[in-house]
């Protein structure tokens, strides 16, 4: 079979990680590696033939081979998000076909420079790929990873992206709450503005290579200011859901 | 891969469309923004667009010069590779056949690479751009095209996935060969035919074997 065509997953495991994200763990029958950013597209079919696709970027590094987590949030009406929030558990079989997209990708080299990626809500998601690659690689390049959510329980990997900051001294975590903070909290309270954003900046003595995911809005705003603020054009990679992003 | 696969409990939650979709889309009615990198902001006296490479008169306009072209209102349906589709978009611009007419194509000219601002690249057998199949549009809904949906211009190929539909287009390069733009490289279809859902290279290679 080619590399792109249709297969059958099956759902290992379901992790309820927020209230409106779930991860889907699947074991994939033709697995092949794929590049940290990656999505694969994913195709629900009703008894009747009507079928619906939508694409989800893959959360888990290449080093889980065999495997892919799929992180999945909620959308209001969203006819497949909802199909799989409600009524996919493991056991049950999905057709998913990728892994696509070969621009929004970060290439782990011994010699990668520094890093900054930019998520809004569950834009975090191929972001994580990068992360978890980089982690596994052992990689020390400089790396900020700016994450941008509403609440406190919004956050997707919370635990995980506290340990690997811990355990890492070249990596950074910087949350910023936009709409309600946790108690106590001294971090970022605010929108990706040029003042944030210069004071991310600040923290790179080189120009970093940019990876932005999230809501259009977020990622319109986040992308024009670093170019504003001197980061070339070529260096800011970005993926944006649209409004009707399901 | 059983084709009789299905997933139980599973059934259309979105209101059934009056639109025949193309395979795997789906309708939407506001209009998503996708783009690789930041949006370039484009001051208009510095703006210029030309046709060049295999014709008998290479081009290139001011935005003075191109907004005296003739001007045409297009309604088409457009379909993004990321499965959605939207229908009855109304657009004003000017014809890819009146700007090839004013350039005139050499004989050995057959495919088309789109280069934009901002570096973007895409390739087009140059017969999907003539016959009233393309255009470069400068109004969307009776407004100026805005930066982040490819503002002040960009190239419209409604039969074709929209990333061939080249946002902030800046000149148009009349080739004898074909080659892969910016997406195409990194994977996707050197054509794009949504009715034949050819969204990947492989589906290319599937098409030509006869295997789809």
């Amino acid at each position: 079979m080619s590399r792109l065509d249709w297969q059958l997953a099956t759902v290992e495991k379901v992790v309820t990680e927020t209230p409106r994200v779930k991860i889907f763990l699947l074991r994939l029958p033709h697995w092949t590696p794929h590049q940290p950013g990656q999505h694969y597209t994913l195709r629900l079919t009703a008894p009747d033939g009507y079928q619906a696709q939508r694409s989800y970027s893959v959360a888990s590094p290449p080093e889980q081979t065999g495997q892919i987590a799929l992180t999945v949030e909620l959308v209001e009406d969203g006819e497949v998000s909802s199909y799989l929030f409600e009524g996919v558990e493991s056991g049950d079989q999905l057709e998913v076909r990728g892994p696509i997209g070969g621009y929004f990708v970060w290439e782990a080299t011994p010699e990668a420079g520094p890093l900054l990626l930019v998520a809004g809500g569950s834009g975090v998601v191929p972001l994580m790929a990068m992360l978890r690659h980089r982690q596994r690689r052992g990689l020390r390049n400089p790396t900020v990873l700016l994450y941008s959510v509403r609440t406190p329980q919004d956050v997707i990997y919370h635990r995980e992206l506290l340990s690997m900051a811990a355990a890492d001294a070249s990596f950074t975590l910087l949350l910023t709450f936009t709409r309600a903070a946790p108690p106590q909290w001294t971090g970022y309270q605010r929108r990706l503005d040029a003042g944030l954003l210069t004071e991310v900046l600040n923290r790179f003595s080189a120009a970093p290579a940019c990876f932005i995911c999230g809501p259009t809005g977020l990622v319109e705003a986040a992308a024009s200011r670093l170019a504003a603020l001197g980061v070339p054009p070529e260096a800011i990679r970005t993926e944006r859901f649209g409004p009707s992003g399901t | 891969m059983q084709n009789s696969f299905f997933n139980r409990g599973f059934q259309r939650k979105r209101p059934a469309t009056a639109h025949v979709l193309p395979p795997g889309q789906y309708e939407t009615q506001d209009f998503p923004v996708l783009s690789a990198g930041p949006t370039p902001r484009l001051s208009l006296d510095r703006w210029s667009f030309g046709l060049d490479g295999l014709v008998s008169s290479a081009q290139q306009w001011s935005w003075a010069e191109f907004n005296a072209l003739p001007q045409q209102d297009f309604t088409v349906d457009i379909h993004c590779v990321t499965q959605w589709s939207k229908f009855g978009t109304q657009w004003r611009g000017v014809s890819l056949d009146t700007l090839l007419e004013l350039a005139g194509p050499t004989t050995e000219a057959h495919y088309v690479m789109a280069h934009c601002y901002g570096g973007y690249t895409t390739n087009l057998p140059l017969t999907d751009l003539t016959g009233g199949k393309a255009f470069i549009g400068l109004q969307y809904d009776g407004q100026p095209l805005t930066p982040d949906h490819g503002g002040p211009a960009r190239l419209v190929v409604p039969h074709l996935y929209f990333w061939k539909s080249a946002k902030w287009v800046q000149r148009l390069e009349l080739r004898a060969e074909d080659a892969p733009g910016f997406w195409e490289r990194a994977g996707y279809s050197m054509y794009g035919d949504p009715w034949k859902e050819q969204r990947y290279l492989d589906d290319d290679e599937d098409l030509a074997a006869g295997t789809r």
